[in-house]
């Protein structure tokens, strides 16, 4: 069987990945402990919070430094909601601070305004994924469809600089952020795969068989 | 344009079972919530929203094994509420499947209690409920304990002071619609929901689509707490009474009885015909 670590640094709706990952047939492990990281076939970001104080507790255990060197030597990382933020270069969440650097690119707010209409924040509430026309193919998202909602909670969104990296985005109104990202073996989803009936678990399925 | 819209069924549990008042008294007992709460999963829910109803008069909150089985087959946002007190109660059940707590009596009892667990659990986990009564004199009151006792706060200050204090969301209640299936308060909601940037939640009076449908379109509104209808609709379908955990009122669900006012109808098809009027859910 996979051996998947979910990383636990106090953050994050654990229990509720953990039964979604268990749902698609593997037993993962929920652990703070670098060794068992590195051991992992596949690791697992969550997280849910402000980005600094994030930040701050994987610095505070260094594990910071065990998912740059692990997913440098090309091992599957998943950063799942504020986890996908956390895999890029900098944050303006409530100033500006430096997160992983795995996928170059920054965290930014939903505009107050757009095209017109108000974006209230936090948006919360199910979302269609728009996928981007040359990522069809894309084992992460296979089987999934233009109707297919998720279920995000969120004020500030990733924004890479190599807009390739975006495998499926969403519109708030008239708003388009990027809800997938991959950078080879790291990805991210912005929404909450756990939370998003039998679509998300398909989407987990998919990243396990990808390991 | 669609209009997007969190449909959540309401399961106000008393012990082992689900249960339903009328302005959150009076309850009857309806059955094992796991089996309403299966199959509002299947046909489409956005949310669940759990309330402990007698969980504030006793100070505790008893759902957290039945939460912890149930987010075993349920993918979707769970929100528990009920007699949470302190950041150690908000962290014991948000450690055992839910992703949200809604909190009424102890904010109101100490607001401080909203910042500090929106500090260190995230806002979008802070729901705040406010349960409204409005007044002879056209105000609304906020109350608290299912309703039973008076705050003298004002509903629509309190809702805005939440929000400061760094609430991620607001359901509020109209108690003396709860129940009843005489319709949303549209003029209490709507206020609400343009006072505030957090997503508001409506609860309390919808007795078909057409109340639904009329607050979508006459509010802001962001999501609909929906208990009556789809319960009533269930009762009729399967039989939901667990033998062994028949304790409480349970004449109105043994007669067989529906509620005159209350049109039910399943949620499957509520999702349907909303989308007619360009209002979509959670697809399916």
């Amino acid at each position: 069987m996979k051996k998947i670590a979910i990383v636990d640094y106090g953050l994050g709706n654990i229990f509720s990945i953990k039964q979604a990952l268990k749902n698609c047939g593997v037993e993962p492990l929920v652990t703070e402990s670098a060794r068992e990281i590195s051991q992992s076939d596949g690791i697992l970001l969550p997280g849910v919070g402000a980005f600094n104080e994030a930040m701050k507790r994987l610095k505070s255990t260094q594990l910071d430094q065990v998912l740059i060197e692990q997913s440098q030597k090309g091992k599957p990382l998943l950063g799942v909601c504020l986890g996908l933020q956390l895999l890029f270069s900098k944050s303006h969440e409530f100033g500006e601070h430096l997160g992983l650097g795995l996928i170059e690119g920054e965290v930014i707010k939903f505009p107050e305004t757009f095209a017109g209409a108000k974006l209230n924040t936090p948006f919360i509430g199910w979302n269609k994924l728009h996928i981007n026309a040359s990522q069809l193919d894309n084992p992460l998202i296979k089987g999934l469809t233009e109707t297919d909602k998720f279920y995000f909670v969120h004020s500030y969104h990733a924004k890479p600089y190599d807009e390739t990296c975006v495998i499926a985005s969403c519109n708030y109104l008239e708003y388009n952020y990027p809800a997938i990202v991959q950078k080879n073996n790291i990805c991210g989803i912005q929404g909450h795969p756990e939370k998003s009936a039998e679509q998300g678990l398909l989407f987990y399925k998919n990243w396990l068989n990808s390991i | 344009m669609n209009r997007f819209i969190r449909l959540i069924p309401r399961l106000d549990i008393k012990g082992p079972n689900l249960v339903k008042g009328i302005q959150l008294e009076g309850l009857r007992v309806l059955g094992n919530p796991d089996l309403f709460a299966k199959e509002y999963y299947r046909a489409g829910a956005c949310e669940l929203f759990y309330m402990d109803v007698v969980a504030s008069l006793y100070e505790r909150n008893s759902l957290v094994s039945m939460i912890s089985n149930i987010a075993q087959d349920i993918f979707i946002p769970i929100t528990v509420g009920g007699g949470l007190r302190s950041l150690e109660d908000i962290q014991k059940v948000l450690n055992n499947g839910a992703d949200k707590v809604a909190l009424n009596t102890a904010v109101i009892r100490r607001p401080q209690l909203i910042s500090e667990a929106s500090n260190k659990f995230g806002s979008s986990t802070i729901v705040v409920c406010i349960e409204a009564i409005r007044q002879p004199d056209g105000k609304y009151l906020a109350f608290i304990d299912n309703g039973r006792e008076h705050t003298g706060v004002d509903v629509f200050q309190w809702a805005k002071e939440a929000e400061n204090l760094g609430a991620g969301e607001i359901v509020i209640t109209a108690v003396d619609r709860e129940g009843s299936g005489s319709g949303f308060d549209v003029e209490l909601v709507g206020r609400v929901s343009d006072l505030v940037k957090v997503p508001v939640v409506a609860h309390g009076g919808a007795s078909s689509v057409d109340d639904i449908v009329q607050l979508v379109q006459q509010t802001n509104v962001n999501g609909v707490a929906v208990a009556s209808i789809f319960h009533y609709d269930l009762i009729t379908k399967i039989n939901t009474l667990q033998q062994t955990k028949s304790e409480g009122n349970t004449r109105f669900l043994q007669e067989n009885r529906a509620f005159q006012k209350i049109k039910p109808v399943s949620l499957s098809a509520v999702v349907e015909e909303l989308k007619k009027y360009n209002i979509v859910c959670r697809s399916v």
